[in-house]
């Protein structure tokens, strides 16, 4: 039992850890983008019609990847290159996407999805613990390998160097003579294609099928996880899996018959989060050092 | 530029017009879902139900309707929008949508509002049901005949009557194969979230619960229960074709019928606001094919159907006790519709408390 519940906690953690670290990289970057729940509906219903259409999952993984990138180029124009407002452009995205993709998804709905297989190593896989680890779905691998990366990436390489300082002050980059635009909308493609991924996750292995509004809100959880992991990879992940992992362990509670009311069951992921939140917001240098500074301005260059 | 502005507000106001002009002669018939009018279970029922009464009635009704609608403020603009533009008759098709039409209604007193699983009535507001807990009845039977570990699961939305009710003649009909079965509940706080509703059977078949049922829309609990070679059964839907290897059987809403009655009756001017609850002998509720079953496990469900339809088994006849022991009814006598309809305890053997 134990080593179930450890399995869906993982289930439930990646979907949000694919959104949030994408998210992560946007803002990192100097860009508010909270279309997130929208990008992850239109990667759901593009990663389950394509590979549904085609039989084959792995191009359903990459049509949602390519869905949640034209959605961000979409708010990457108008924001970066339309300089409009980064809050009501996102707002804007996620309503789009989820009226979009319930369009879209029309002839989809009541179709029985293939779903995608779990990794198994023979031998390996049956080990206590370990064992678990080695027999996710590759999707779940493939978030950690994402993670690992984005943080290596912003911290070791010349690349991230650059991204971070776009996002901390944008007049200097550019008087450096970085491209802030063009290094902006790399990451908001790149938030875009996390986001993507997040919805086929929920289309393709969550729960093999597609309906009209299946994110319920996961994009927004996503986001806030950026803000409660500080803007660094390693804590949002651990927002993650605490997320994902209070949710299961209450359906549990529940199960086992806790004598607690279920609304306030619930409600406990949220607050939770909330309260791990003021928590760490206690530590103000930290939280001061890790925020993008340029979070949410629009950039001009002068001409 | 001003000359297409000038054309496309023509074409606007000529399409307008149109629509005016139909819809004088035709009755403007609409409904309200609580889900998408597409999700694959209770909003799709409803949806299935509209689209007889177009295809039956034709060009004398003209159909329409608004889905995904919050319970709540939401559900009340909604109602006055329809309102307003002209609907006749408006079905609103969730238990919490209730006193938002209650209030609606009373605004628009000539307009007539037919509202699905209440109990609240006007003058010009109808309710109607389903007796969705005579097929639960059969499911328990047939959960405790199939359950190997003598646990099921209950996935559930919101502690409301109608639910509760649910809950306990599932849980009479298994007690009346096996007195010791037992029932682990989990509730979801939502109608509607498939990955929310996928981890509660996770959860609860991690628990050792080996059949599930659900009072929550989405498929994604069979789909959990097929993956682990487990079984459950479908909700509000047919919902064989997500999970082909697992369900026994669905209980399935057919609203249909009752539809083109009611809408026929206000075409020739005969609707009177009623309070209607028909089950399977009126046909308003239908069970799916019972399937992945042994034969004697299907005769006996057929059996138990035929008798409910019949009205010789009544899955609320007594006695039935309380989870404290206190008896409800005693030997013989049968619940009457009222209590059933606010039913806000559990029978005895449940361990779960009640959300109150």
């Amino acid at each position: 039992m134990l080593e179930g519940i450890l399995l869906t906690i993982i289930t439930a953690a990646t979907p949000l850890l694919f959104a949030s670290i994408g998210e992560l990289v946007t803002e990192r970057s100097g860009v508010l983008n909270l279309g997130v729940e929208g990008m992850m509906a239109m990667g759901a219903v593009i990663g389950f019609a394509v590979a549904h259409s085609t039989g084959n999952i792995a191009l359903g993984v990459v049509g949602a990847i390519l869905a949640g990138m034209a959605m961000a180029a979409l708010f990457g124009v108008v924001t970066l290159i339309f300089v409009a407002n980064q809050v009501a452009s996102g707002l804007a995205l996620t309503l789009f996407g989820l009226g979009l993709s319930g369009l879209i998804g029309d002839a989809f709905v009541g179709v029985p999805g293939a779903g995608l297989a779990r990794v198994s190593i023979p031998g390996l896989s049956e080990l206590p613990v370990v064992g678990l680890l080695l027999r996710l779905d590759p999707l779940t691998y493939l978030a950690v390998a994402i993670t690992t990366a984005v943080s290596w990436f912003l911290f070791r390489m010349r690349g991230g160097l650059i991204l971070r300082a776009v996002g901390d002050s944008h007049v200097s980059a550019h008087a450096l003579g970085y491209s802030v635009i063009r290094v902006r909308f790399m990451a908001v493609l790149f938030g875009g294609a996390c986001s993507g991924l997040a919805g086929a996750y929920l289309s393709l292995v969550y729960t093999p099928q597609w309906t009209q509004a299946m994110t319920a809100g996961r994009g927004w959880i996503a986001l806030a996880l950026v803000v409660f992991g500080t803007w660094l990879p390693g804590r949002v992940a651990i927002g993650a899996l605490l997320f994902g992992g209070v949710s299961i362990l209450q359906l549990h509670a529940q199960a086992l018959g806790v004598g607690v009311p279920s609304q306030f069951l619930s409600a406990l992921p949220y607050l939770t989060t909330v309260i791990v939140l003021v928590i760490i917001s206690r530590n103000r240098a930290l939280v001061r050092a890790n925020t993008p500074a340029a979070l949410g301005q629009s950039f001009v260059p002068d001409r | 530029m001003k000359k297409i502005l000038a054309t496309a507000t023509a074409i606007v106001a000529l399409a307008v017009g149109i629509g005016s002009a139909n819809a004088a002669d035709k009755l403007k018939a609409c409904w309200m879902y609580v889900g998408p009018h597409n999700d694959g279970g209770y909003s799709e029922g409803h949806d299935v139900g509209r689209q007889m009464v177009q295809k039956e009635l034709g060009d004398k009704v003209e159909t329409s309707y608004v889905e995904s609608i919050a319970e709540g403020p939401d559900a009340e603009r909604a109602l006055e929008r329809l309102a307003r533009s002209g609907c006749e008759i408006i079905f609103s098709t969730s238990f919490g949508f209730m006193d938002p039409t209650i209030k609606v209604a009373a605004k628009f007193p000539k307009v007539k509002f037919e509202h699905a699983t209440g109990f609240k009535t006007a003058p010009n507001v109808g309710t109607y049901n389903a007796r969705f807990y005579e097929g639960r009845y059969i499911a328990g039977q047939i959960a405790a005949k199939q359950s190997k570990s003598g646990v099921a699961g209950y996935i559930v939305s919101f502690p409301i009557p109608e639910v509760v009710m649910g809950i306990n003649s599932f849980m009479l009909g298994a007690q009346s194969i096996n007195p010791d079965f037992k029932l682990k509940i989990v509730w979801v706080n939502s109608w509607f979230d498939p990955a929310k509703e996928a981890d509660a059977a996770k959860a609860l078949f991690d628990q050792g619960a080996d059949i599930i049922t659900q009072h929550t829309d989405s498929p994604a609990p069979l789909q959990i229960a097929q993956e682990r070679g487990l079984h459950g059964f479908g909700q509000a839907h047919n919902m064989y074709d997500f999970a082909p290897k697992a369900q026994y059987t669905a209980i399935i809403d057919t609203w249909g019928p009752y539809y083109v009655k009611r809408v026929n009756a206000v075409l020739d001017g005969t609707w009177k606001a009623e309070q209607i609850w028909d089950g399977l002998k009126d046909g308003i509720l239908h069970m799916a094919d019972y399937t992945n079953l042994p034969d004697d496990v299907v005769a006996s469900a057929k059996d138990t159907q035929a008798k409910i339809e019949a009205g010789t088994l009544h899955p609320f006849k007594g006695p039935i006790f309380k989870q404290d022991g206190t008896e409800v009814i005693g030997e013989g006598k049968t619940l009457d519709d009222g209590t059933l309809l606010s039913m806000n305890w559990y029978v005895k053997g449940i361990d779960d408390k009640l959300p109150q």
